[in-house]
């Protein structure tokens, strides 16, 4: 964030409280305003009014509290938003959690300044997605299609390598692009492991270029990732709707962000909802996760892939749950098929791409593409219950059918989904699938026009 | 004009003070900017205000005026096709002042001023007329007849009426009392809309979608829920109502919901026929949309907005469905808005208002005779659809929605994660209405209908229970009739209640061509029970009858009867062949 001239200083602070400092009122203070704090040993931190009152202003400060005083610290009200400095020049830049270089390399010298908040698009000019995003992972691209435009989330558990498979998808998107695809990454709260191994690999990949990094590291101000994500979202919009780029975004883990917001809440005494997290928590959620899209008439896109960790792997947990419900469908990486050692371990049937038929069929994929999804679901859906009916009841109990789907289950898991980091085309991951489901008997293979069974499938005829 | 002075920013609720004389739920303009706000709280020398667009930027001492009027929809011609966020904007017109994202402070009139439509009286001179009676009406699309009414508290004799072409804003009529009558009225949005009597449902909302047709109907005039967690097609069940069903008018509300789905029905509804008239779905459809990043106060008020724009068509004699996707969007504003006043909480932080409000508004649903001496009938049918936080219907917003509505569609994530859609729990799932339609569907839908419709669910119960042994023992060690249950069963579930909403043919099924389908699965049925006796179970499995049922659902639907008969006929006949 650029810096700005200073009009008024105050030193009116009346409590302060975790990361809220209460101050006696000033006029012409504007809710949402962004504040500057000295304390008495010349430390700046920023912050933002969450209240204003006749009597009393509550300010957030991102940095934290530590150090402030009531005495010697002064407040000053810049007289507006929030707003973040934009160029162009912040391709292959890193930058922390509050916008400022974190690389060494200088200053950016904006070219326009928005407030970080952004503004709800209008249903009305919003273009339906119809371009899908080929990321080179079967598990994604045949069996939950990425739509340009769409917020795609991937949920995580502790342990499970979801920056990983983001990294492997930011860098395959970018080559597949040819370099016209831009990323806007976003990691709020990742350890300095975590950051090493981003930082490496998206230069090694030479990703870095074409990429924007706002990162906030473990050890940062828990309050900065308030604003890490909608630093990322309100550059993503000026590439791709100033720019016309399109851009993908990868937020990584929304989970510390709201328990950020969860910890302001308390710090306000708000009264909690579900896990001591805030009752706006979902609107919250939406201002940032809405701010995806293609607007009508217009080049450019911003997409989505937020990464969310599960507590405890739990998919009920508020923050995911409330992030299922205002996302296009949700990517979901499975334990189970990790532990076999299976990468990536994409569990394809509580994932979902609602957006995929936009993206998918005649000219876009392939024709067959929609009902040979929804075969392999069936056929896996079905075969799981078999695996779990002969751990019961031992396989002798199976029909002949029911064999040959159970050893379906088996390759699916260990080749389809199990594909590693070389990525292969849309048309590969078909073949594949085809190839898995010629060994399921004709008859079986109900969610399949005829037209596509004689073209593709190649078992034995009856 | 009542103006104080803004005392306390919080969120999108803002205090006043010096607001003397204002009401409870009266429309108010804040700060310089004149956001839209309604008052909700009046404490003291101050008023609390919950504020519909973003209060960045406000500050304590701007100015707050009131002219001492509550939210008001405006109502009459034009309200077809159009797009409308949560407190009736106009979203296009917003467009073109602010471009693709919308600004603050921006206003637009709900119904266009300048477009002239032709009124045709029916009314006469020297005819009495009061709250209620049509006096004419207006072509407002194609398929649908705009009857203007008279509004409330306006009666006397006609002097003059005339046909002609008038804007909005021309009187059509006046009374010898001096009044004049136009062609759009104003309604506050939270009073129900009067009517002379509730009367008994006993139509159904015909869907084209099997497992609601068949298994759980909702009457016209009646409510239902939807709930189910995220993922197990709550929105694309939603769509296909709006779509198919067979009402007048669809209203539909997109509550906190996603913006490109809002896209997709502005997208797909102009290229859509409705299969009763052929006419574009847009014209029977008004869509509001206040999606989840849009402010959260207004999207309190869009259920609000959208069921007064339902009640007044169905006023004029119309069956209305209004599908408002999701309920818990708009029960999560209330608690936000509770939360920011710091009322003392009820169940999950809800507030403990939330089960009368719910209560209030599935309540304004219902087949009623409308005022008027014509005594017309009409109908609004609500659907809601409810998001329980991790699929949990033990939430309060599910088991409070249950308590009103009449029929209950249970979402199922094992269903939808096996891509069974619509992903309608079939053992979960009830309707209320049965007793109600049964006449209808005898007389309309065939003698045998409802009988076959408690073969089928009688099938899907056993199936259940034969699972359970199956998960102990095994298949194989089932009896033949069992097993043949068991793949009946199965035809059941994916040849007949499974529904493809993206397939051209089978995404709308017509009443007739579901009897049919039923028809032909239970003669199959009887016929392998026949054969039990003389043939194996597993010559039974190879008959091509299976694959034929699991293809019959792609049969264009106007071959419907020419196809049907045959088919069901071949099918026992080709049984037949086999024993022999």
């Amino acid at each position: 964030m650029s810096a700005a001239l200073y009009a008024k200083a105050h030193r009116t602070i009346t409590e302060i409280k975790g990361p809220l400092v209460f101050l006696q009122s000033v006029p012409g203070v504007r809710y949402g305003e962004r504040v500057t704090l000295v304390d008495s040993a010349g430390n700046k931190k920023s912050g933002q009014v969450l209240e204003v009152g006749e009597h009393a202003i509550v300010v957030q400060v991102f940095e934290g509290s530590d150090g402030l005083d009531k005495k010697g610290t002064t407040v000053f009200f810049s007289g507006d938003v929030v707003k973040l400095g934009l160029s162009e020049d912040m391709l292959g830049r890193v930058l922390d959690g509050s916008g400022n270089p974190r690389d060494g390399l200088g200053e950016i010298f904006p070219e326009v300044e928005r407030p970080i908040t952004g503004s709800p698009l209008n249903p009305v000019c919003r273009q339906q997605p119809f371009e899908y995003i080929e990321t080179g992972i079967s598990a994604i691209d045949l069996m939950n299609t990425l739509v340009k435009g769409q917020k795609l989330p991937i949920f995580t558990g502790a342990g499970l390598p979801a920056n990983r498979v983001a990294v492997q998808i930011a860098r395959q998107v970018i080559r597949q692009s040819k370099e016209e695809l831009i990323v806007v990454f976003a990691g709020m709260g990742i350890t300095s492991r975590e950051y090493n191994y981003f930082y490496k690999e998206f230069q090694d990949s030479g990703a870095l270029a074409n990429s924007v990094l706002f990162l906030n590291l473990a050890d940062d101000p828990t309050i900065e990732r308030i604003l890490t994500p909608r630093l990322a979202l309100t550059t993503a919009e000026y590439f791709a709707f100033d720019k016309g780029r399109d851009v993908l975004v990868i937020l990584t883990d929304m989970l510390n962000y709201a328990n950020a917001l969860r910890e302001i809440s308390s710090a306000r005494e708000e009264i909690p909802g579900r896990r001591g997290y805030p009752g706006y928590l979902y609107t919250d959620l939406a201002t940032n996760y809405e701010r995806a899209g293609i607007i009508q008439g217009q080049k450019g896109s911003v997409t989505q892939l937020p990464i969310v960790t599960m507590p405890n792997d739990d998919i009920t947990h508020p923050v995911i749950d409330l992030t299922g419900y205002i996302t296009e469908g949700q990517i979901i990486l499975s334990r189970e098929l990790d532990r076999k050692g299976f990468y990536p371990p994409i569990n394809p049937l509580p994932s979902l791409s609602r957006l995929m038929n936009l993206g998918i069929g005649k000219g876009k994929t392939r024709e067959d593409h929609r009902q040979v999804q929804d075969q392999l679901y069936a056929l896996y859906a079905q075969g799981k219950e078999l695996e779990k009916l002969t751990a019961i009841i031992g396989s002798a109990g199976l029909g002949e059918t029911e064999r040959k789907i159970v050893r379906f289950v088996e390759r699916f898991e260990s080749e389809f989904i199990n594909q590693g980091e070389i990525p292969r085309t849309i048309r590969e991951s078909l073949e594949l699938a085809w190839d898995l489901l010629s060994e399921i008997p004709r008859t079986e293979l109900r969610r399949v026009e005829d037209k596509y069974i004689d073209q593709y499938w190649r078992g034995a005829r009856p | 004009m009542i103006i104080g002075k803004i005392s306390r920013i919080s969120g999108p609720v803002v205090h006043a003070r010096g607001m003397e004389g204002i009401k409870i739920r009266d429309l108010v303009r804040v700060g310089e900017l004149g956001l839209v706000g309604e008052v909700i709280e009046v404490k003291g020398d101050y008023v609390a205000i919950q504020v519909y667009e973003e209060t960045d930027g406000l500050q304590v001492g701007e100015p707050v005026k009131s002219d001492g009027k509550p939210f008001l929809a405006e109502l009459g011609p034009g309200l077809l096709g159009m797009i409308y966020d949560g407190i009736q904007r106009p979203l296009e017109a917003i467009r073109d002042q602010t471009g693709s994202f919308i600004a603050r402070g921006a206003t637009g009139d709900p119904l266009d001023r300048t477009k002239r439509w032709h009124f045709v009286p029916t009314a006469r001179r020297g005819e009495h007329v009061s709250h209620g009676d049509v006096i004419g009406w207006v072509q407002e699309t194609p398929a649908i007849q705009h009857r203007i009414l008279v509004p409330e508290g306006v009666s006397g004799k006609i002097v003059t009426i005339a046909e002609g072409d008038y804007t909005l804003d021309e009187p059509v009529a006046e009374l010898d009392t001096g009044q004049q009558l136009f062609m759009k009225q104003l309604w506050p949005i939270r009073r129900p809309r009067p009517i002379v009597q509730k009367i008994a449902a006993g139509v159904p909302l015909i869907t084209g979608q099997r497992i609601f047709d068949v298994f759980f109907p909702v009457a016209k005039g009646g409510s239902a829920i939807v709930p189910g967690p995220f993922g197990s097609g709550k929105t694309v069940t939603q769509q296909a109502l709006a779509k198919w069903s067979d009402a007048d008018i669809v209203v539909y509300i997109g509550c906190g919901e996603r913006g490109n789905e809002m896209t997709e029905v502005l997208t797909e509804f102009p290229h859509l026929e409705d299969p009763r008239t052929g006419q574009p779905l847009m014209h029977r459809t008004v869509l509001i949309a206040n999606t989840s990043n849009m402010p959260v106060a207004a999207r309190e008020t869009s259920i609000y907005t959208g069921i007064t724009i339902a009640e007044y068509y169905r006023d004029m004699g119309y069956d209305v469905a209004l599908m408002a996707d999701s309920t818990s969007r708009w029960a999560e504003a209330l608690r936000e808005i509770s939360g920011r006043l710091e009322e003392m909480p009820g169940e999950e932080g809800y507030p403990p208002y939330l089960a009368s409000r719910i209560a209030e508004f599935y309540e304004r649903a219902g087949r009623v005779i409308c005022l008027g001496r014509d005594k017309r009938s009409g109908s609004v049918t609500v659907i809601g659809a409810v998001s329980p936080p991790g699929g949990d219907f033990s939430e309060p917003v599910t088991q409070n929605s249950l308590r009103i509505a009449g029929a209950f569609w249970g979402l199922d994530a094992r269903l939808a994660y096996s891509r069974h859609f619509p992903a309608i729990n079939w053992l979960t799932s009830y309707s209320l209405y049965l007793d109600a339609l049964q006449d209808w569907y005898t007389q309309n839908a065939g003698p045998d209908f409802l009988e076959m419709r408690r073969e089928l669910l009688e099938i899907l119960q056993k199936e259940e229970e034969l699972k359970k042994i199956v998960q102990l023992v095994g298949r194989e060690s089932l009896s033949e009739p069992d097993k043949l249950l068991l793949d009946i069963a199965r035809t059941i579930r994916d040849d007949f209640l499974r529904q493809n909403a993206f397939h051209e043919i089978d995404a709308y099924c017509p009443l007739k061509k579901q009897y049919y389908m039923m028809k032909a699965i239970l003669m199959f049925y009887k016929a392998c029970q026949d054969m039990l006796s003389q043939i194996s179970y597993e010559e039974i499995r190879k008959l091509p009858g299976w694959e034929h049922l699991s293809k019959m659902r792609y049969t264009p639907n106007d071959q419907t009867e020419s196809f049907f008969p045959k088919f069901i006929e071949e099918l026992s006949a080709v049984s037949q062949e086999a024993v022999a």
